[in-house]
């Protein structure tokens, strides 16, 4: 037995602290959470509200944009055809836009820690090891937390897809800004570029394929998050696959994944499409 | 006193933490060697005092490694110095606040690269009017600038092209035109030619004498070699481990090497008529 004269523990100010948390800045988590539930519900409106045909072509418009692919564009209408005929139309338009917003905030927030962590060593050490313990961590430890904070619904289902989905981005953000040719970067500076000049007109956009493939990983892990923002209270297709699981209901519980599988496919290849620099097509 | 043209004064560099302490053992005449036993730190450069008048070419050469990149790049301030002072017809360049650095860069000192480093995203023209669109130009003005220099380099017509669809001569020829485009007194060439064919090589060489006779700017020509640095030099620096060997015109470096380093350098070479 190990010598409990040894143990110590950091459950009391742990709980302590999230305590203090929710008496003292409820209000404040309220109207955070109140300004993602507003902007959720509106994305989420948008696309329960337009025809399903509408977001079909609008899909197909993208996935041509992206990859120039006829296949691959035809494809992508064909998959979304089978989700509204597995009668999953408006579970996935739920996901969807749970995606949606999870991703705008990993964007916001994941791309200009990239660029700190990029522009300073010291940002990079300190974030780097945070990021691993964000990826590691089992979800339902912050999902307490955050239940505590923002209780049951979409809110905290988006702050938890967040936490997970966003560390790729912020690594490859970093990355592709570090992998920048150093000499085109010390060209724009013997030309005087100023230092926003040199980041939004050389460094991003050479950066943007790494970039990319972040915000693809970012959608990707947000994806696989969806069973469990369900189990917190965001509806859609994670919803379905816990009531196929709860009834016991397997070719239920296969649907709902098949649609979440498309929308993963979907999503993937049209981000990678934009991805790949523009001019080698 | 009044003078023209870039004095170097006791510029030493050094690279790695703990700067200071490295520093006063280069004072002390310790070696490379011993002094990134005893610091860690590597010396770039040590102690380099050096006039580049105004209006030819000067030519920095030495072996891979002996610090002409790291010594170039402290005119344009790319690379601090860890000791010494640099001025530019009398004013300290060390001295410019960061606007002042960028107005300095924009107006005075262009700079060409040895692996070209065009922005590879952005067109010919994109690329030779950078310097022109940091300076304030409009748009249409330093678009009519750039075409110019795009003609005299010799790449009308490719323009709207993007760098990858270059060859490797065509490419530095766009390097040549952003620099040329920018309209400084001085432009640094950093083995801007070290990655050339032989043939294209000597066309550029030629092609660069021309301009110098034209325009008649300050160019600081860096190269590992010989043939280059005798054909396009009108004074040769050379440097050794970050230390300056010997300085002097073609004639003087043949006729006399200050030693065996640079002897060896000018084997089988008799000084010929400037
Ligand atoms: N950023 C740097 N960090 C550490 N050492 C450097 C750095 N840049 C150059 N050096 C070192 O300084 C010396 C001179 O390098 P450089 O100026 O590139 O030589 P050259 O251009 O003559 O080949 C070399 O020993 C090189 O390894
Ligand atoms: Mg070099």
């Amino acid at each position: 037995m190990f010598p409990e004269s040894l143990n110590f523990s950091i459950r009391k100010p742990i709980n302590h602290f999230v305590d203090m948390l929710v008496t003292n800045y409820g209000s404040t988590f309220r109207a955070i959470s109140d300004a993602i539930l507003q902007v959720l519900l509106l994305i989420e409106g948008v696309l329960r509200g337009t025809p399903w045909w509408v977001v079909i072509i609008a899909f197909m418009v993208l996935a041509w944009l992206g990859t120039r692919r006829v296949v691959l564009t035809i494809g992508v209408g064909i998959m979304l055809l089978v989700v509204g005929m597995l009668g999953l139309w408006d579970q996935t338009m739920q996901t969807l836009a749970l995606m949606t917003m999870a991703t705008l905030i990993s964007v916001v927030i994941g791309i200009p820690l990239g660029i700190l962590a990029a522009k300073f060593r010291s940002v990079q050490r300190i974030i780097l090891p945070v990021l691993d313990v964000m990826q590691t961590m089992p979800s339902f430890v912050y999902l307490i937390p955050a239940l505590m904070l923002f209780g049951l619904g979409k809110v905290p289902a988006v702050l938890a897809t967040i936490i997970y989905a966003v560390p790729p981005l912020i690594r490859l953000t970093d990355l592709g800004i570090r992998q920048v040719d150093h000499e085109v970067v010390e060209a724009s500076t013997a030309f005087g570029g100023s230092p926003m000049r040199i980041l939004f007109g050389t460094e991003l956009p050479l950066a943007m394929p790494t970039i990319m493939a972040g915000l693809n990983q970012t959608i990707m892990m947000a994806l696989s998050m969806v069973v469990v923002a369900s189990m917190i209270g965001a509806r859609g297709l994670g919803e379905t696959v816990l009531n196929g699981i709860q009834t016991l209901d397997v070719g239920k519980g296969l649907e709902a994944g098949i649609g979440i599988v498309i929308l993963a496919i979907v999503l993937d290849r049209i981000t990678q499409g934009f991805g790949k620099p523009r001019r080698f097509k | 006193m009044s003078m023209s043209g870039i004095q170097i004064r006791g510029v030493s560099k050094i690279f790695g933490a703990g700067a200071d302490k490295a520093i006063a053992l280069v004072e002390q005449g310790l070696s490379k060697a011993e002094i990134l036993e005893k610091t860690g730190c590597g010396v770039g450069l040590r102690n380099i005092t050096l006039d580049i008048p105004a209006g030819e070419i000067f030519v920095i050469m030495g072996l891979s490694g002996s610090g002409k990149s790291t010594l170039v790049r402290h005119l344009n301030r790319l690379i601090e110095p860890s000791a010494g002072e640099i001025f530019f017809d009398n004013t300290n360049v060390l001295t410019l606040g960061r606007k002042e650095l960028r107005a300095f860069r924009t107006n005075r000192i262009s700079m060409v690269f040895q692996s070209f480093a065009l922005a590879p995203h952005k067109t010919v023209l994109q690329n030779v009017i950078y310097g022109q669109i940091s300076r304030g130009t409009a748009r249409k003005q330093a678009e009519a600038i750039g075409m110019e220099w795009i003609a005299k380099v010799g790449l009308s017509g490719y323009e709207h092209r993007y760098p990858d669809q270059l060859s490797g001569g065509m490419k530095q020829r766009v390097g040549l035109a952003r620099a040329l485009a920018a309209d400084t007194d001085v432009i640094l060439m950093d083995e801007a030619f070290s990655a050339l064919d032989p043939l294209i090589r000597s066309d550029m060489q030629d092609q660069l004498l021309q301009l110098q006779r034209d325009l008649a700017k300050t160019i600081v020509f860096i190269t590992h070699d010989l043939d280059e640095a005798l054909r396009i030099g009108s004074r040769i620096a050379i440097l050794k481990d970050g230390e300056l060997v010997q300085v002097g015109t073609p004639n003087d470096i043949l006729a006399n090497p200050a030693n065996d380093y640079v002897a060896r350098f000018v084997q089988g070479r008799t000084a010929v008529h400037a």
